[in-house]
């Protein structure tokens, strides 16, 4: 194995967390049996929701396609068990904005009966990249690492650009979060082989892993499956334990030294970052021939009996997945899906795993926050912002909805990792600011485009009915020339052929 | 010392005089001006100020001095920025805002339609396909919400519904 010999670049700020990832690492991935009710978004990945093509009372097979992928950028879902459609209405689920969204339900009937595949599995390096990327699209893999954007559109989109390298992101630096970990300890061949597709598929020759430093047993395992393949393109690189090393940006910052532009993309510098997980979704579908179904999650926090890593199908519900992990402790108060950081708390365990489910965090209180009070300006944020931002300014233009100065301080380019939050000594939201903040600049963007475009339509509708009234009088102004030039005799000619002549007007 | 004074006082009075003067006589650059109004319209043409659109209104402030309050749709917001821009006195609305346009569509109801092409005609953002004698409808992206198709439809079949 050739290591690489330059050495890493650096991240401005960032915070070192508590780590809290023993507990769930202790154990074995363990498999989550098949659920009696599968519940099934439609929107499970950026872009547009697919559109269900199943309807109620239809038996599925796991494996089966029951929603399309619908729009430029969208991906389809599967059904990860068989059974049968029984609903597809609105069911809580977690995401940033809402509660409820469109589901399928599933009953399951316990056979797990798959779908038969309809081609032989050929082996990927016989397969030209755009059929890669088309199964790739097809199999609804989407980006696990949390953005949850469709695996094919990115890499179709990367290859228009020059790239350089891959690389393969093994980072969490959130606390508690320990599934990719896991993942590359006992799937380490898994994530090397899906290296290979995606460097196949991109014509790539150069991808480096990203591992965190803490996780030494993933290094290993990785180690040990590049030493069993052979394969010299792929290198694993140790990343500093820091807290958010794990952002896209962040990574390339660290494993290349480049530092992606501000509202760029790692492309831009020559970089396609996909998750680990990912790569081993990608080699489950193209080499074992089953569509992205199922995730490792971990279930964790003080608030489980045994926090532990679980491979269960997606659209389990959180509420069966702890309860065959041994249930909750008494004192479980806080249900959390995703990380301490940038995870978003629900009120119910109703709600599904769904393919950006990365951890169930169930805590037993509330972390107190503090009363919020006025920035002292101590710019102690701007110390841990790991992308250079100035918060407290961004928070001062904020308050004033000042566009104009929020843009030109960068509110764009914030990841809202949320370190800025963790040391301010006023307690002030800052990252929550900042997103209403962006949110309501988009608002603002997508107003002023509206009242461009309406003003260009209404200026060119002007342009048009001048247009059309000059060519009526020009040829109003002709056909008073013609027949002044005509003469009595053709007057009375177009009389003649009208039917009626002018005598007998006459006589009446 | 007094030479640097006398100077810079000199060039102080000359450029002032030349400034003065030419702030008074030259004509100014109306068009952009117009342009800068029109950029704070909020563009639904909608006609409600009583000027056939945001561009006639904008050019009627800039050169008829017309009051600078009379856009519903854009609230007393616009009206803060016409008078920012302006250096004129911000003033209540002359009327307030009757329905929120920005955040609604026309929609025709298509089975009422009857093709009269009168509503087409007098959209502002040319946002209804149709011809005569064949059912209308409505480009909904394109729609300002002006609601100046409610009025002439014969058949009231438009209908003002929230946008997507």
């Amino acid at each position: 194995m050739s290591a690489p010999t330059f050495d890493l670049g650096t991240l401005h700020g960032g915070l070192r967390l508590p780590i809290l990832k023993d507990e769930s690492t202790a154990r074995v991935i363990q498999h989550v049996p098949v659920p009696t009710q599968l519940v099934l978004p439609l929107a499970q990945h950026a872009g547009e929701p697919a559109h269900p093509i199943v309807g109620i009372g239809e038996r599925v097979l796991k494996g089966q396609l029951i929603a399309d992928a619908d729009g430029i950028i969208s991906a389809p879902v599967h059904a990860s068990s068989s059974g049968k459609v029984v609903a597809i209405e609105q069911w809580p689920v977690s995401r940033r904005l809402g509660e409820n969204a469109p589901c399928i339900v599933i009953e399951c009937d316990g056979l797990d009966q798959a779908v038969y595949l309809s081609e032989p599995i050929v082996p990927f390096e016989k397969q030209s990249p755009d059929t890669l990327f088309q199964k790739i699209l097809y199999g609804g893999i989407v980006g696990l690492g949390g953005a949850v954007f469709p695996t094919a559109h990115k890499l179709m989109e990367a290859t228009t650009e020059s790239l350089e390298y891959l690389i393969l992101n093994g980072v969490e630096c959130e606390s508690y979060i320990s599934c990719d970990d896991m993942l590359m300890r006992e799937h380490a061949m898994a994530v090397v082989v899906g290296a290979q597709i995606l460097l196949h598929a991109l014509r790539l020759d150069r991808c480096f892993v990203a591992v965190e430093s803490d996780k030494p047993e993933a290094i290993h395992a990785l180690a040990d499956a590049l030493t069993e393949v052979q394969d010299g393109r792929i290198a694993v690189k140790q990343i500093p334990t820091i807290y958010p090393s794990g952002a896209e940006d962040q990574v390339v910052q660290l494993v290349t030294r480049k530092e992606v532009p501000t509202g760029g993309l790692p492309t831009d510098v020559g970089c396609l970052v996909q998750n680990v997980g990912t790569a081993a979704a990608v080699y489950d579908w193209i080499c074992q021939g089953e569509p992205l179904i199922s995730r490792i999650t971990t279930v964790t926090g003080d608030g489980v009996a045994a926090p532990m890593n679980v491979k269960s199908r997606i659209g389990t519900t959180v509420a069966d997945v702890v309860n065959f992990i041994g249930g909750y402790t008494e004192r479980a108060k806080q249900l959390i899906i995703g990380g301490p950081m940038t995870g978003k708390s629900v009120t119910t365990d109703r709600v599904p795993l769904v393919k950006a489910t990365n951890c169930i965090l169930v805590l037993s209180e509330t972390p107190p926050l503090g009363t919020e009070n006025p920035c002292i300006r101590c710019g102690e944020c701007a110390q841990v912002c790991p992308v250079l931002l100035l918060p407290q300014q961004l928070y001062w233009y904020a308050c004033a909805d000042n566009e104009a100065k929020l843009r030109s301080y960068g509110l764009t380019d914030c990841i809202e990792c949320g370190c800025c939050d963790l040391v301010c000594p006023s307690h002030i939201p800052l990252t929550a600011d900042f997103r209403s903040a962006k949110l309501r600049m988009r608002e603002l963007e997508d107003e002023q485009a509206r009242a461009e475009r309406a003003k260009q339509r209404f200026e060119s509708r002007t342009v048009r009915l001048e247009r059309e009234q000059l060519q009526r009088a020009v040829e109003l102004m002709k056909q008073k020339e013609r027949i002044k030039n005509a003469g009595p005799q053709a007057i009375q000619e177009i009389l003649e052929r009208s039917g009626k002549p002018s005598e007998s007007d006459k006589d009446e | 010392m007094w030479i640097a004074v006398i100077t810079i006082t000199g060039i102080a009075l000359v450029a002032g005089v030349g400034l003065s003067f030419a702030s008074r006589r030259l004509p100014a650059n109306d068009d952009d001006l117009v342009s800068k109004v029109n950029a704070l319209l909020p563009q639904t043409q909608c006609a409600q100020c009583g000027y056939p659109g945001c561009r006639p209104y904008a050019a009627a402030i800039v050169h008829e001095a017309v009051s600078i309050n009379l856009c519903p749709p854009g609230g007393e917001d616009t009206v803060q920025r016409l008078a920012d821009l302006l250096g004129r006195d911000a003033m209540p609305l002359a009327e307030p805002a009757q329905t929120n346009m920005k955040e609604s569509v026309a929609f025709i109801h298509e089975t009422l339609c009857i093709g009269c092409t009168r509503c087409r005609d007098v959209c502002p953002v040319d946002a209804i396909v149709g011809a005569h004698q064949f059912m209308h409808t409505i480009l909904a992206a394109e729609c300002t919400g002006c609601e100046l198709c409610l009025a002439p439809c014969p058949v009231d079949c438009i209908q003002m519904k929230p946008a997507a």
